[in-house]
């Protein structure tokens, strides 16, 4: 199963690199990962995206609890959480595809945020579902480059019982 | 006051009651070596850095102090690190430090320059580099604390020669704390008690016990427990000496070249009551059929332990010894249980399995039985030697024939499994208790991986006894080949093997051999009285195997008996 977790690590170098050889050395998937600063100029964020059964998570997060440079291990796959990740999407827009291009564009609520002759680079913010829907639909097109950021996560406010 | 960096970090020793460190200099530490000699630390000079950390570490264990190394970049510094790997396995306290080209040239693919601290990421509990001198008595403090605390294992200090000659204002903190690492000492109650319930409730239980129960000094409180509620133990390798190996509760060790009655024990158990032990594979067998009847509680202090290879019922998160005081406590609040009666029939069962299937070999000919010269140390010192082994048959037969009665009387490379370490090991050993007799249970194939370290033993008169049991093979393996590689002996034969006597002897060393039965108990008993260092090669049986044996990946109940 897919397992999204929030991570809190010491601000220091090589602290990825000990969570990332954790991840090798061990065997584990890891289907993307994400680094940030966080307010705290001493602490940075991790967003990992992994897969695994419960047993293989719950050593995952208990390994990663075990590196001293850890400061916090949440797995958002038991909270409500929303989870967003960015695309950069340069596609063919030659004058005959250039409106169709706009249009998906604008039903999805994404944005042009550069522009040629020939091409556009669109920008889509979404979790992975919309991503797969927009870039399925743009393949046809053409896709010239493609980059995505893995998400990134946060656990709802109100947690709703099911 | 300002001081160097030099000055800094022997100051920081002295402050941790460092009075031993292990060491070889180089060209990166050379400004600690000269300030060496103004603080009141013992420096061990070592023929190889591998050496040093398994001195270190054989300090560490025999002593259940910090062992500390100094080595230089580069080379030095990637010579450590098969002995760090080996105390990261088996949870040894260690601080290393080595020296670092200066900050400026770190990357440059310098001289004598290794990235250190990427190599031991996966082997060192933590490390650091250290990249100004202001820093350097925290995270010197910072990694005694995590060396020594929690689950222990190797800290790594890696220190630029820039930052050792560098001045700053020396501070040493008083106390540490860390917010990402706060380890769990005192157990959940409501754990224990559902663990007393289940041991009231059983009627075949086992307790397994592991090296956590002596690093956390708790083999007093194993045993009392044992004693008080009739449960018989058995440990792993690393656990030898964590419970009397005398008393009638003990099974034996269990795994793959552990006791019969202690493997059915185990696979017999309705209750597993595992302390301080990681169900490795070589305990295991095969996992799915390990104590397939059993209940598991299990207590660890690391809980990445706990569920890893064998699904557990009742997790305990604790220091070994606190929880076993806790679990006792907990015991005693069970009323109406007849505990001296409640599981005779179980103990007298496995006593009788142990009468019929005791660790045993086929009596010898004309060769010198290498378990018989096991059971003569034992003998001779009446289990009272510090004793170390190599890997492979050596440590095996060290480890079944030897009766350990108390921790950290029994220094083994059990996680690794690393060939080399009982020789340095034992010269840590003996430098941390001068007094008592240690000896390194020897193979012919191990001690040549260490041998440079005779010359340590020569120069500081440090008088630990090896006891080679020559076979002329890397015997463990060759055992492998004979039953499950058709006896295709490839590799295994040690034909060229030096005189081990002369060799003792040129290093300034004393060295005997023995050859023949009669002499074995008085060359030994000669050996344990010399006051120096002493090499005995004892010509064992070639083809001698270590049994009983459950081939690995099999279950504990398909032992081979021969």
């Amino acid at each position: 199963m897919r397992h999204v977790l929030s991570i809190l690590v010491e601000n220091e170098p090589g602290v990825l690199s000990r969570v990332a050889g954790l991840f090798s050395g061990r065997g584990f998937n890891i289907e993307s990962l994400n680094v940030g600063p966080t307010l705290d100029p001493t602490v940075s964020h991790m967003t990992i995206v992994t897969i695994g059964d419960d047993q293989i998570i719950e050593q995952i997060i208990k390994q990663l609890h075990k590196i001293i440079s850890v400061i916090k291990v949440v797995d958002l796959s038991e909270e409500q959480a929303v989870e967003r990740e960015i695309v950069l999407v340069k596609v063919g827009a030659e004058d005959s595809k250039r409106a169709e291009v706009l249009r998906i564009v604008d039903i999805f609520r994404c944005k042009v945020v550069d522009v040629s002759v020939d091409e556009l680079t669109v920008e889509i913010t979404g979790d992975k579902n919309k991503i797969k829907a927009i870039v399925t639909l743009l393949q046809r097109f053409g896709i010239k480059e493609f980059a995505r950021s893995g998400p990134i996560a946060m656990r709802r406010s109100m947690q709703l019982a099911d | 006051m300002v001081r160097t960096g030099a000055q800094i970090l022997l100051e920081c020793l002295q402050r941790e009651g460092v009075d031993l460190i292990f060491g070889f200099p180089g060209g990166a530490v050379i400004d600690i070596y000269d300030e060496l000699p103004n603080h009141p630390i013992r420096h061990i000079l070592v023929r190889h850095e591998q050496g040093a950390v398994h001195a270190a570490d054989g300090y560490a264990r025999a002593s259940g102090k910090v062992g500390v190394c100094l080595v230089t970049s580069g080379p030095g510094a990637t010579n450590t690190v098969t002995g760090i790997a080996t105390a990261y396995m088996d949870s040894v306290p260690l601080v290393i430090f080595t020296g670092q080209v200066p900050t400026q040239l770190i990357g440059n693919d310098a001289f004598q320059e290794a990235d250190i601290v990427g190599i031991t990421r996966p082997c060192t509990k933590h490390n650091y580099l250290v990249k100004d001198v202001r820093q350097l008595a925290f995270t010197v403090k910072q990694a005694f604390y995590l060396a020594r605390t929690g689950r222990p294992g190797p800290v790594l200090v890696d220190l630029p020669k820039d930052v050792i000659r560098a001045t700053a204002e020396f501070h040493y903190p008083e106390s540490m704390s860390m917010r990402s690492y706060n380890p769990r000492y005192s157990p959940n109650r409501k754990q224990l008690r559902r663990a007393a319930e289940l041991i009231a409730a059983s009627s075949r239980p086992v307790v397994y016990a592991g090296g956590g129960v002596i690093a956390a000094d708790g083999a007093g409180e194993l045993t009392r427990l044992a004693r008080d509620y009739r449960l018989p133990v058995t440990t792993t390798l690393m656990g030898l000496g964590a419970f009397p190996g005398t008393d009638p509760l003990w099974l034996g060790m269990l795994g793959m070249h552990g006791t019969y009655t202690a493997n059915m024990a185990i696979n017999n158990a309705d209750l597993l009551i595992s302390i301080g032990a990681r169900f490795d594979d070589r305990v295991t067998g095969r996992v799915d059929a390990f104590a397939p009847q059993a209940k598991i509680i299990h207590f660890d202090i690391d809980p990445t332990s706990i569920s890893k290879n064998v699904g557990v019922d009742v997790p305990i998160v604790a220091d070994c010894r606190q929880g076993l005081v806790g679990l006792m406590e907990e015991l005693a609040r069970v009323s109406g249980v007849d505990w001296q009666g409640k599981h005779a029939a179980w103990l007298a069962e496995l006593a009788a399995m142990q009468r019929e299937h005791p660790l045993t070999y086929a009596s010898s000919g004309e060769h010198i039985k290498p378990q018989w010269v096991v059971e003569k140390i034992y003998e001779i010192t009446q289990g009272e030697a510090i004793i170390t082994t190599e890997v492979g048959q050596n440590q095996m037969w060290a480890a079944q024939f030897y009766r350990y009665t108390r921790p950290r009387t029994f220094l083994s490379s059990g996680g690794l499994g690393t060939m080399g370490y009982g020789f340095p090991a034992a010269i840590g050993a003996q430098l941390a208790f001068p007094d008592r007799l240690v000896v390194d249970i020897a193979g012919d194939g191990s001690i040549q991986m260490n041998i440079q370290e005779l010359a340590t033993a020569v120069s500081y008169q440090i008088p630990v006894k090896v006891v080679i049991l020559n076979n002329g093979y890397l015997g463990m393996v060759r055992q492998w080949q004979e039953l499950f590689y058709n006896k295709n002996y490839c590799a295994t034969c040690l034909h060229t093997n030096p005189d081990f006597v002369a060799l003792a002897k040129a290093y300034g060393a004393e060295g005997f051999r023995v050859e023949r039965i009669e002499d074995v108990e008085p060359v030994l008993r000669k050996a344990f009285a010399h006051p120096g260092p002493v090499f005995v090669d004892v010509r064992v049986e070639p083809e001698e195997n270590v049994a009983p044996m459950v081939p690995a990946g099999a279950a504990l109940s398909e032992m081979l008996l021969v």
